[in-house]
């Protein structure tokens, strides 16, 4: 008997192209950031923003916000030191160059981690994938701050940035 | 005898639970603890007053951040409505009656009084001013 090799080879061929795509949608491709699973520290990291996925900067860098929270981008985000060390141990241990390595992907790209960054809308990729967003769109009454993902992007809650 | 003894004292405990001291909970419990520090501090203290809250909280100083010059800044005009934070993100109405599970929390009362206070009046809040604009809120 003949085996029919084109049509196997074309069966199998579109199989792995599914897998792939699939593959990339379940991970969300480079636009999933795992939210904080952490209730507390979701809760007071989030009371004012978005609570940002650890995954987005260096442990480095959340080791130098933490230490900081009485100026905290101009505010006073002070938090009693037992909160302050639980909550910088979570950050940590589950950032961009740590534990949550698998999602940062290219968000590190070109950002060294001895420079300790503070701001995640200062990151190489992160100014590349916004530089088409207008000035008048920052402004905007719903925007207000470069810090306000959820406005444009519904479901950062979830760890979701895609366009 | 000893039946109607244990129906005297049931009866009086139930009384007792339903008085004033018996349903103090974590709102009056903080009052009454700035009530203490504002009568330490000042012996004609004579309690708390709704109206003095209510001008703290739409009053402009010049102390604080520019941009935030009062408690209205972010929490917006009505009470009842929501308001908006400088990063965008929405607060819930501070009055009780609108958001009635706040104020439950001492240590987040606290925590948020010595970050807002600061940021608006430049300094802490006293006792009494502390005190009045909670009576507000919670009457609100």
């Amino acid at each position: 008997m003949k085996i029919p090799v084109r049509p196997l080879a074309l069966c199998l061929l579109a199989l792995a192209f599914s897998a792939l795509v699939l593959g990339r949608a379940q991970a969300g491709g480079s636009h999933y950031f795992a939210p904080v699973a952490d209730p507390m520290v979701k809760d007071e990291c989030g009371s004012c923003h978005l609570a940002f996925a650890p995954s987005m900067l260096p442990a480095s860098s959340w080791r130098r916000i933490m230490a900081g929270l009485g100026n905290h981008f101009g505010d006073d985000a002070s938090l009693d030191p037992a909160v302050t060390t639980k909550i910088t141990e979570y950050l940590v241990n589950h950032a961009a160059d740590t534990g949550g390595r698998r999602y940062s992907d290219k968000l590190l790209r070109g950002v060294s981690a001895t420079n300790a960054p503070l701001r995640i809308t200062e990151l190489p990729k992160w100014v590349k994938e916004h530089r088409k967003v207008q000035d008048s769109e920052w402004k905007h009454k719903d925007v207000r701050s470069k810090a306000n993902c959820a406005a444009c992007h519904t479901d950062a809650e979830r760890g979701y940035y895609e366009d | 005898m000893n039946r109607k003894l244990t129906i005297t004292s049931l009866a009086v405990t139930l009384v007792l639970s339903f008085s004033g001291a018996g349903i103090a909970g974590p709102r009056e419990d903080q009052l009454d603890k700035y009530a203490r520090a504002a009568k330490a501090s000042n012996p004609a203290f004579s309690g708390f007053s709704a109206a003095r809250g209510n001008m703290l909280h739409n009053q402009a100083f010049t102390g604080g951040k520019s941009d935030t010059p009062a408690c209205t800044s972010c929490h917006g005009n009505d009470t009842r409505g929501a308001g908006r934070n400088p990063a965008g993100k929405a607060i819930d109405p501070m009055a009780l009656s609108a958001s009635p599970s706040r104020y439950t929390d001492p240590a987040k009362v606290e925590k948020w009084f010595k970050r807002n206070c600061n940021e608006v009046l430049g300094r802490e809040c006293t006792p009494q001013e502390k005190g009045d604009w909670l009576s507000f809120m919670i009457g609100q």
